[in-house]
């Protein structure tokens, strides 16, 4: 095969943006949070629990989640397209994060929806 | 005054070394590179490059006290003792303190560094006004002596990828040039999750430009361009 280095594969503004804008979701969700903890006070398994029973709070705690998992896929991908250089290596790697990712925001849905 | 320079010649040493040494500066040393020349003049051995001693022709970057600067505007009084000079980090050293700068070029060239217009032609030159000359300040000025780029880790990495704050600096100056025509091409050009988006604005290259430009701020433009085609 002709060694060349292939670049333009034409994307990479949407995933600058989704980082930025997942980042000003997380840092809401955390001021939100805190206020509620304030206001709240849960001090025991009981009050932390009801915390966490409206809808709202679920669907919000979830976009939080998802907010997480996929700012973190592009800032590890970010790693790995710099550090790992073989191609087949990164390939793995990446699926391999992807999968993970998915497979914790499935969790989250269990574990917020289970609250009762 | 004593220095430890970054001394390697691949004919005759294995590996690179620092070499010490301690010389008697004239009144007329004031930068760092007048030092460098009277060492030369102790040592011929010692290879750097250098032409206009002024700023302007950038042949004489190097890695100075670990930053990365020109030693024709560097003050030898500014400096802290002993003076550790090493290449320019990241790119293949060819001897001592030159290195090779094809890949850094390559970069630049990628870029298609030129004014790109469909309109023929005209008699005497493409006018502008002074509003979108005063667009290109800050962006025209730069010497390509590769300080910034080499200062990058993104650069580091991937320098064969990543088109390096330099080359970005110059494909802004042409985006934001009121007489070239081919944005969107050098737009669609940048898309890349390599060539534009290694930059993490850690700003190294802000840092230690020696002309006082910053890359990121011109990086940040075309992300923002590039928005507003998408958005």
């Amino acid at each position: 095969m002709v060694k060349r280095i292939p670049v333009g594969a034409h994307y990479g503004l949407r995933d600058w943006l989704v980082q930025r804008v997942t980042a000003v979701v997380m840092a809401v969700y955390a001021v939100v949070l805190l206020l509620m903890l304030l206001v709240k006070g849960p001090s025991d398994h009981a009050t932390w629990k009801a915390l966490f029973v409206p809808q709202w709070w679920r669907l919000a705690s979830l976009i939080f989640l998802l907010s997480v998992f996929w700012h973190a896929w592009i800032g590890v991908r970010d790693i790995l397209m710099d550090y790992v250089h073989a191609t087949s290596t990164r390939l793995v790697l990446q699926v391999g994060v992807i999968l993970l990712l998915v497979a914790y925001a499935l969790w989250s849905v269990q574990i917020l929806w289970s609250i009762n | 005054m004593k220095f430890r320079i970054y001394r390697y010649d691949p004919e005759k040493d294995a590996k690179p070394y620092m070499k010490e040494y301690d010389v008697a500066m004239e009144p007329s040393d004031r930068m760092l590179l007048d030092a460098l020349v009277r060492i030369k003049s102790l040592d011929d051995s010692l290879s750097l490059r250098r032409s206009c001693r002024e700023g302007v022709c950038g042949s004489d970057a190097m890695n100075i006290n670990g930053k990365n600067g020109l030693a024709c505007i560097t003050k030898l009084a500014d400096l802290k003792e002993p003076v550790e000079l090493r290449p320019l980090p990241g790119l293949p050293v060819i001897r001592d303190l030159i290195v090779d700068m094809s890949q850094f070029f390559k970069q630049y060239h990628s870029i298609k560094p030129f004014l790109q217009s469909k309109d023929p032609a005209p008699e005497k030159e493409r006018l502008q006004s002074p509003t979108d000359r005063a667009e290109l300040d800050g962006l025209y000025e730069c010497i390509l002596c590769a300080c910034c780029s080499t200062s990058c880790p993104s650069f580091w990495w991937n320098p064969d990828k990543f088109v390096g704050p330099a080359g970005l600096l110059a494909a802004y100056r042409f985006i934001a040039d009121s007489r070239d025509q081919a944005t969107n091409e050098r737009l669609d050009d940048l898309e890349d999750p390599y060539r534009l988006f290694r930059c993490h604005s850690i700003m190294n290259c802000v840092d230690v430009c020696p002309k006082g430009l910053n890359p990121t701020r011109a990086i940040g433009r075309i992300k923002d361009i590039m928005i507003k085609r998408m958005v």
